[in-house]
């Protein structure tokens, strides 16, 4: 997925030069182009304002009539496109009109990926780098002043909220999950609790997932050193999965498409290393 | 005179968070209303991308915002490097509040900020409806 790609901004146009929507039509197409991931402006002469222009290409859609759209004065400092907003058109085809309005301004195309990721509260962290220490698919980094960020959003995996239930201060929200207070909702001292008995998966493991895999990891080296008994390793894995699973509400798909127990060792060790090299002391100058 | 607050409205796309005859009847009301308003197809995906609409959004004065928890509303926001300004922003909740309650207070000229100012631990777990 491309960051930081503006979006094309939909103005539906209604003022001097162009015929008002019935309500209906309003609505209709106003939801249309939210279902297709186009966010839209409505400006209105009669009540309110709505931000300025900014860089973002536009494109204005309006029933201009006969007169057509207007000209543009001077060239504009953004690219500006004209539509014809054609009565009764159905959202198909004014679906079609503004997707090809976004490929001719080269903006982001809307969709093809759940906005699934952590959102830190710092009003709550303690930039303790738990968080980035459990994480293994490289979400979490920190910024120059060595503070938690969350700098890569689309290797999180969808629907599973884990590293959430790490943070000693419930401060890391999936504002896209079922409940508080991971959804954003006010956090309470028994939520604190909670959270902490349930993300304490290692209590159900005798020990530090990462680390029980890379033990199991050791002692499957010894043991099959040989004769490597997979199955075997395969059933131990699939056990811990389920117990993963059902404490933590991380969908069985995330934890399944974990990678293998050395990799995930490597991937531990790799994050922690991140972790203490954040939290170590600045050298002095 | 103050102008008007802008009004943003979420429609949380990619997600059944939301009831949908929720989100209907606030972005019915809204297109029924004359009022100048914003819709975005999912914060959480502008905020993903570091759109640079949001910050269109967060700056230029008093917003009104119609989405989920304001929690999570104001640090999607920071995360995307556009922060809203707290004492002139105002979340509805379409998780929690009904159309109802949400339509008047979002074309309402004026503004309640409620974006939380610091960290807060509630003594007893709200119930979530």
């Amino acid at each position: 997925m491309a960051l930081k790609d503006p979006s094309l901004r939909v103005v539906l146009y209604e003022g001097a030069g162009a015929e008002p929507l019935t309500e209906d039509d309003r609505f209709s197409t106003v939801h249309a182009l939210l279902e297709s991931g186009f966010g839209v402006t409505r400006p209105s002469v009669a009540a309110g304002a709505v931000s300025p222009q900014d860089s973002s290409p536009l494109l204005v859609l309006g029933r201009w009539g006969a007169a057509g759209p207007p000209e543009l004065e001077a060239e504009a400092a953004v690219p500006i496109h004209f539509r014809e907003l054609e009565p009764a058109a159905g959202p198909d085809k004014l679906l079609a009109m503004v997707e090809t309005a976004r490929a001719k301004t080269e903006t982001a195309q809307p969709g093809g990926w759940k906005p699934w990721f952590p959102v830190i509260d710092y009003d709550r962290c303690t930039n303790c780098m738990q968080c980035l220490s459990f994480c293994l698919f490289g979400v979490y980094g920190v910024d120059g002043e060595r503070r938690i960020q969350v700098q890569n959003q689309d290797n999180c995996k969808t629907n599973c909220p884990a590293c959430s239930r790490v943070c000693p201060e419930a401060a890391i929200m999936f504002p896209k999950y079922k409940a508080g207070p991971i959804n954003g909702d006010i956090v309470s001292d028994s939520d604190l609790q909670r959270e902490k008995m349930k993300i304490d998966i290692s209590s159900l493991l005798g020990g530090d997932i990462y680390e029980m895999l890379r033990n199991r990891s050791e002692r499957a080296k010894s043991r099959f050193s040989k004769e490597r008994d997979s199955d075997k390793a395969l059933t131990e894995r699939q056990k811990c999965l389920i117990k993963l699973a059902q404490s933590g509400d991380i969908p069985p798909e995330v934890l399944m498409s974990l990678p293998g127990p050395e990799e995930i060792a490597r991937r531990a060790e790799e994050a922690a290393a991140k972790a203490k090299a954040a939290l170590a002391p600045l050298p002095t100058p | 005179m103050a102008s008007a607050p802008r009004i943003l409205y979420c429609h949380c796309k990619y997600a059944q968070v939301v009831p949908k005859d929720q989100k209907e009847l606030v972005l019915r009301a809204l297109c029924d209303s004359g009022s100048a308003f914003e819709a975005v197809a999912d914060l959480c995906e502008l905020s993903a991308r570091r759109d640079p609409s949001l910050q269109r959004l967060a700056s230029n004065g008093s917003v009104k915002i119609a989405a989920c928890f304001p929690r999570a509303v104001k640090w999607l926001f920071h995360q995307a490097g556009a922060p809203l300004v707290l004492d002139q922003t105002e979340v509805l909740n379409m998780r929690t509040q009904s159309a109802a309650e949400i339509i008047p207070e979002l074309l309402s000229s004026e503004v309640h900020p409620n974006l939380p100012t610091g960290k807060f631990t509630a003594p007893h777990a709200e119930p979530v409806s």
